[in-house]
């Protein structure tokens, strides 16, 4: 029975959250798929995979006094399980640039037309704010050549980022 | 037909270290031929090594000529092998028959020599580098109980430590 949902959760960041959310989902017979919990700036993410035979308005429940507590929003959707599909990603792209508005825009907007698809986007903000760079990292798979995405992305580089393209080649051992 | 099992995580057996070949009989080239099948019945494989399947002897399988883009020997059955050499490293995919569903990145050495003896017992040397050098290490380490998930370095952070290698395979 798919009865999954991805549990979002967004708050300044500190020591402990991870261990009190996950006990309460615990106590109220949860079990945890796959999850992405990273710091932003300075306030901590959680994308964390939930099923249990409880109500969403339950476990919402169960959650408000953590989430009060620690000052984190919290809410909960539906989703379909999905799990052991793992896709291997075949590309990778990095691009580090100067940092100006439009960059993830251009770039994945170029990917999306190449048929792209983003597995995995990871991005920081580093420097310092008077001279901030922008560094990303794409990861995904691409029924086309890498000369054809190279080709693709070349426009991008000359407005100040540079944009680099890798194969992904999977040994399996 | 001769497939078999394959363990996978979490058996302790593929934590367990396999001992050298003193033996080179037939009883020898019927397993590895066991372990050659097993390997081809199974996901794209491009090694594997005798422990996978429960027998902890220095045995490994690889076979890299699927891919002509990468310089490589071809299929190559290495029986005690041991890495003397090793240079350069870089971080690369891996996935493996023991750890079903999950694939991550992990450092390797970009070139190595490697010594090993053939079925028959002959010395075998070998030179090799990037995709096969790769594989060659991954399967080493299961000769030393270590799986790759042992060795994963997060996507995120780029940021590596030098892995060196001890002589036989084993890094510290």
């Amino acid at each position: 029975m798919t009865d999954w949902n991805i549990v979002t959760l967004v708050g300044q960041d500190r020591p402990g959250i991870v261990a009190r959310v996950t006990r309460v989902l615990y106590e109220a017979g949860c079990t945890l798929g796959e999850a992405s919990m990273i710091r932003l700036g300075g306030s901590f993410t959680i994308l964390l995979m939930v099923s249990g035979s409880r109500p969403n308005a339950e476990l919402e429940a169960a959650l408000a006094p953590v989430a009060a507590e620690l000052g984190l929003r919290v809410h909960l959707d539906p989703v379909q399980g999905g799990l052991h599909q793992h896709l291997v990603p075949n590309i990778q792209v990095r691009v580090t640039g100067a940092d100006r508005t439009g960059i993830v825009a251009e770039v994945t907007q170029c990917l999306a037309d190449q048929g792209f698809n983003i597995l995995d986007l990871e991005s920081d903000v580093v420097g310092n704010a008077r001279a901030p760079v922008y560094i990303m990292n794409i990861q995904g798979t691409c029924a086309r050549t890498l000369e054809d995405l190279e080709q693709a992305l070349a426009g991008l580089t000359t407005r100040g980022i540079s944009v680099d393209v890798s194969p992904i080649e999977l040994m399996i051992g | 037909m001769a497939i078999l099992d394959i363990l996978t995580l979490p058996d302790e057996r593929l934590k367990q270290p396999s001992v050298a070949v003193v033996h080179f009989d037939q009883a020898l080239q019927a397993f590895i031929d066991a372990l050659d099948e097993t390997r081809r019945a199974g996901p794209a494989a491009v090694g594997i090594a005798a422990p996978q399947v429960g027998r902890h002897q220095r045995i490994v399988i690889i076979d890299c000529s699927g891919r002509p883009k990468t310089v490589n020997h071809g299929h190559l059955v290495l029986i005690n092998p041991e890495i003397t050499h090793w240079e350069g490293f870089e971080i690369g995919r891996e996935g493996c028959l023991s750890v079903p569903d999950y694939t991550g990145n992990v450092i390797r050495a970009t070139r190595l020599q490697l010594k090993a003896q053939d079925p028959e017992g002959g010395p075998l040397e070998f030179v090799m580098e990037g995709f096969e050098a790769r594989a060659v290490q991954h399967e080493l380490d299961h000769l030393d109980g270590l799986l790759f998930v042992d060795r994963v370095v997060s996507r995120r952070t780029d940021l590596y430590r030098r892995r060196v290698y001890k002589k036989g395979g084993a890094a510290n």
